[in-house]
């Protein structure tokens, strides 16, 4: 069996792979994807503690990654439409120059 | 009570509700607005009579039960209006609205080129509105309100044709002087509300001018020893002064005479000039109330017993004052004040039967009020007489025997009671209308000519105004027997003869009589005798001033204008049917009133204080009677042939020829078409005042007021200035300081926020990478 610490190497890389994605692309669709990666890796981490925890044979972990998994489908459907909203807008899916928020 | 009486109030609303629905219409809906106004007058009329038989059926009962509504109440303060059906009333309303109605008639021929037809008829509508109000009014507020209502729509009506200067000024001149006199009226009437709480005239008791009222008034003096009645009665003939032009403020009434002969006919000579002499037929128990505190004993009895209530008081005063009704047991005292309608003061103070024997013993004595009003009366009668001799203008020699005549009417009151004043007032109503639509019809048929020394030699050509004016004329110098004047007039000397106070205003009476006689028998010789004068001369430059403006400037000269300048003569022409019809009834009315009230058959004083009516045909041949309807005979006959004597014999022949009169005594004639110069004397004192107290006003007001004024506002510049300076060098520079600082450091904090998405992402993961150092170097150690 994969040793625990494989696992958090795996999921820190592809958190790792989601964050610079989402920092330095400019795209606002190459960031959303960035989160997703940086969502999953997240719920990589859940499941590896899960397995290797005192009481495997309880769902629980699994039971929330579901949901965690759930959640990120709609956040990416609301994400997608924001950025579908914005593009329509202002022509350009480029997000530096989405800054009508400044203050 | 009757129907007519509950709905009395329709009489003045029918012709208010056609000058409001005329004032409605267009200037081209003539015939809507003249039919609109004669309807309304026709119903009125027709109102008034079924008034007027209402009040002849109930013989016995001498007035109708008033009615009265509330119209508002502050607190304890109630104000009442309402409305009174009595033979006063009744035979006003029936004179207002016949005259009326004669004279709007006339007027749709008058007035029929003047642009302006359907507004004067909509204010000749109002007027007469607002006039049977008066008549009807059961409350002095209420016939107040209504009597200014009469003089406003009378300056309307002077400044009809308003584009004419002396028209504008006479409207104004006639406005402010009856204005004068209101004020008297109107302090009286304040007065008398304060002292009796209540304005109505009959209120079933309570009225003020009914028994209880009356005795409180008398019973109060006031300053110089006046009895409270005296001086309310005083100050309401203020007001009756200036509106019927009595001695000091009659200067107004000739220059209204600058608005069209109807309306001088109607409201300058039958009805609103008359309105002063009812207001003191109104108020005549009033007027003749004699102050008590002659009667020493009422007052020290009312000193000594304030606590005792009112009816208790009068009952007493009753008891102590009238010494035949003193062996009257007390019950019947009771009932006398239980039923205070039952002692009511008759207006005519001859009327006075032996049923009344409860009235003070002291009653029979005149009042001060009455003796000024014969006083004014008689001076009046006479000043005005005088000076109509020597006028000129056809309308102001009337004018001035209006004048001279609602004198004599006043004297009639002072001396005779309501019912002598009120006979005059009613056939001078009709011979005067008459005398005035007469001379509007010669001014109508002589191309707007007013001055007499330009007609002459009218008779062929106007033939029924000539019929009709001479009724006038013989009616209002009093020829004998047949005609209306001479017994109205009649009456009144034979009770100025009796008057007990001075047998001054007798005399007066038949100087004014033989003067009035005199100066009419003048105009008509001018008028209609002789060779006609006019268009002799050449240019109407000669004219005078008045009558060249009313061709100038009225457009509503039925006759091309381009014609008149060439000073070419015209043929005067007789008036349209419309004209003469209302003139020819006039002229019947003018002889047959006069029957109704001969000494051998009173009829009209009868009704006017409630009797009965006595025929006695032996009256007349009394001596007490005849002597002085001989006497007045022979002033007529003196007059009338004085002035045919110096006018009619020998006429003259040209408009510049001097009038015989001022041949003889040119001094005496120059006083005389002078006006006795009261408009120069008032244009030197009153109104030389007026204008020194304006500029004094106006000076104070530049200098003085504004000064003070004016500091302040520099005053308040002065601090606004500090103000500022503190506001602007002190509060705000600190101010200012903190907010740049604010606004710095707002700055700097709003660069963080870039509003792109990714460094807010890139502060998170660093912040996250810092805290996982963080935690792991924690966990390290």
């Amino acid at each position: 069996m994969t040793p625990l610490h494989q696992y958090l190497f795996l999921s820190a890389l592809l958190f790792g792979v989601g964050l610079a994605g989402a920092l330095t692309r400019r795209n606002a669709i190459i960031v959303l994807i960035g989160i997703e990666l940086m969502l999953n890796a997240a719920n990589l981490n859940f499941i590896a503690f899960w397995r290797f925890s005192r009481h495997p044979e309880l769902a629980t972990g699994l039971m929330f990654v579901l949901f965690s998994i759930g959640i990120a489908a709609a956040e990416a459907a609301v994400g997608l439409a924001l950025i579908i909203a914005i593009y329509r807008h202002y022509r350009t899916a480029n997000l530096d120059q989405f800054d009508s928020m400044k203050g | 009570m009757a129907w007519i009486t509950q709905n009395l109030w329709l009489i003045p609303a029918l012709p208010l509700l056609a000058a409001g629905l005329s004032s409605l219409a267009k200037q081209r809906q003539r015939a809507f607005a003249a039919s609109l106004a004669i309807g309304s007058m026709v119903a009125a009329f027709l109102l008034s009579c079924a008034a007027f038989v209402t009040t002849l059926g109930h013989a016995g009962t001498f007035r109708e039960p008033p009615v009265n509504f509330l119209w508002f109440q502050l607190g304890e303060t109630t104000l009442q209006l309402g409305w009174v059906l009595d033979p006063l009333a009744a035979v006003m309303l029936v004179m207002v609205s016949f005259v009326g109605l004669l004279i709007f008639i006339y007027s749709v021929g008058y007035m029929a080129h003047d642009e302006n037809f359907t507004r004067f008829f909509c204010f000749l509508a109002l007027f007469a509105a607002a006039m049977l109000g008066v008549v009807i009014s059961n409350s002095l507020l209420l016939l107040f309100v209504c009597w200014e209502l009469v003089g406003f729509t009378s300056y309307m009506l002077i400044g009809f044709w308003y584009h004419k200067p002396s028209a504008a000024a006479a409207a104004k001149k006639a406005f402010i002087t009856t204005r004068i006199g209101d004020i008297g009226f109107f302090l009286g009437m304040l007065w008398l509300y304060s002292e009796t709480g209540t304005l109505l005239f009959y209120d079933g008791g309570q009225g003020c001018l009914e028994q209880s009222a009356l005795t409180k008034l008398a019973a109060q003096t006031t300053m110089l020893g006046m009895a409270a009645s005296t001086g309310i009665s005083l100050l309401i003939f203020c007001g009756a002064m200036g509106k019927s032009g009595q001695v000091p403020l009659h200067v107004w009434l000739p220059d209204a005479m600058e608005g069209p002969t109807p309306v001088s006919a109607l409201i300058h000579a039958a009805t609103m000039v008359a309105a002063g002499v009812f207001l003191v037929a109104r108020v005549y128990p009033l007027m003749e109330t004699v102050p008590a505190n002659a009667t020493v004993a009422a007052q020290t009895a009312e000193t000594l017993t304030p606590a005792l209530s009112l009816s208790e008081r009068e009952r007493e005063k009753q008891i102590s004052a009238s010494d035949e009704s003193i062996r009257v047991e007390p019950s019947a005292v009771r009932k006398i004040a239980d039923a205070p309608q039952n002692v009511l003061s008759l207006p005519a103070g001859e009327g006075r039967g032996e049923g009344e024997g409860q009235e003070h013993a002291a009653a029979h004595a005149v009042s001060t009020a009455l003796k000024l009003v014969t006083w004014i009366g008689a001076i009046t009668a006479a000043f005005a007489a005088l000076i109509a001799v020597a006028q000129t203008d056809i309308k102001r020699i009337l004018a001035y025997s209006t004048v001279s005549q609602l004198g004599y009417m006043m004297m009639g009151l002072g001396v005779g009671g309501v019912a002598v004043g009120m006979f005059h007032l009613i056939t001078h109503a009709f011979f005067k209308a008459l005398l005035f639509l007469g001379a509007g019809s010669v001014i109508h048929g002589c191309h707007d000519e007013q001055d007499i020394r330009r007609m002459g030699g009218l008779k062929p050509f106007l033939p029924v105004t000539f019929g009709t004016y001479a009724v006038g004329m013989m009616a209002l110098a009093g020829v004998p027997v047949f005609f209306a004047g001479f017994w109205s007039k009649d009456d009144i000397l034979h009770n100025a003869a009796h008057w007990p106070v001075s047998s001054g205003p007798f005399w007066l009476g038949v100087f004014g009589a033989l003067l009035t006689a005199f100066y009419m028998t003048r105009q008509v010789c001018y008028v209609f005798f002789g060779q006609r004068r006019a268009g002799i001369l050449p240019a109407r430059h000669a004219h005078d001033e008045r009558s060249s403006k009313v061709h100038s400037s009225v457009p509503s000269s039925s006759h091309p204008p381009g014609g008149q300048a060439g000073g070419l003569s015209y043929d005067p022409h007789e008036s349209p049917p419309v004209m003469t019809t209302p003139l020819v009834v006039l002229a019947v009315f003018a002889v047959v009133l006069g029957f109704f009230g001969t000494p051998a058959w009173p009829w009209f004083q009868d009704y006017i204080s409630g009797h009965p009516a006595t025929g006695d045909l032996s009256k007349l041949f009394e001596w007490e009677t005849s002597s002085i309807m001989l006497l007045s005979t022979i002033v007529v006959a003196l007059g009338l042939s004085a002035g045919w004597w110096l006018y009619g014999r020998l006429p003259s022949a040209t408009p510049e020829d001097l009038d015989p009169l001022e041949r003889m005594r040119p001094s005496v004639f120059q006083v005389l078409r002078g006006k006795f110069y009261v408009d120069e004397l008032y244009e030197a004192t009153v109104i030389r005042f007026n204008a020194w107290t304006a500029w004094l006003s106006d000076g104070l007001d530049r200098v003085l007021w504004d000064g003070v004024v004016r500091g302040v506002s520099y005053l308040v510049l002065g601090f606004s200035w500090i103000s500022r300076f503190i506001d602007e060098y002190l509060v705000n520079l600190g101010f200012d300081k903190g907010c740049d600082g604010i606004r710095g450091g707002g700055k700097l904090a709003a660069a963080w926020q870039t509003g792109q998405v990714q460094p807010y992402l890139r502060v998170i993961g660093l912040a996250l990478a810092a805290l996982v150092l963080l935690l792991s170097w924690g966990r390290v150690q």
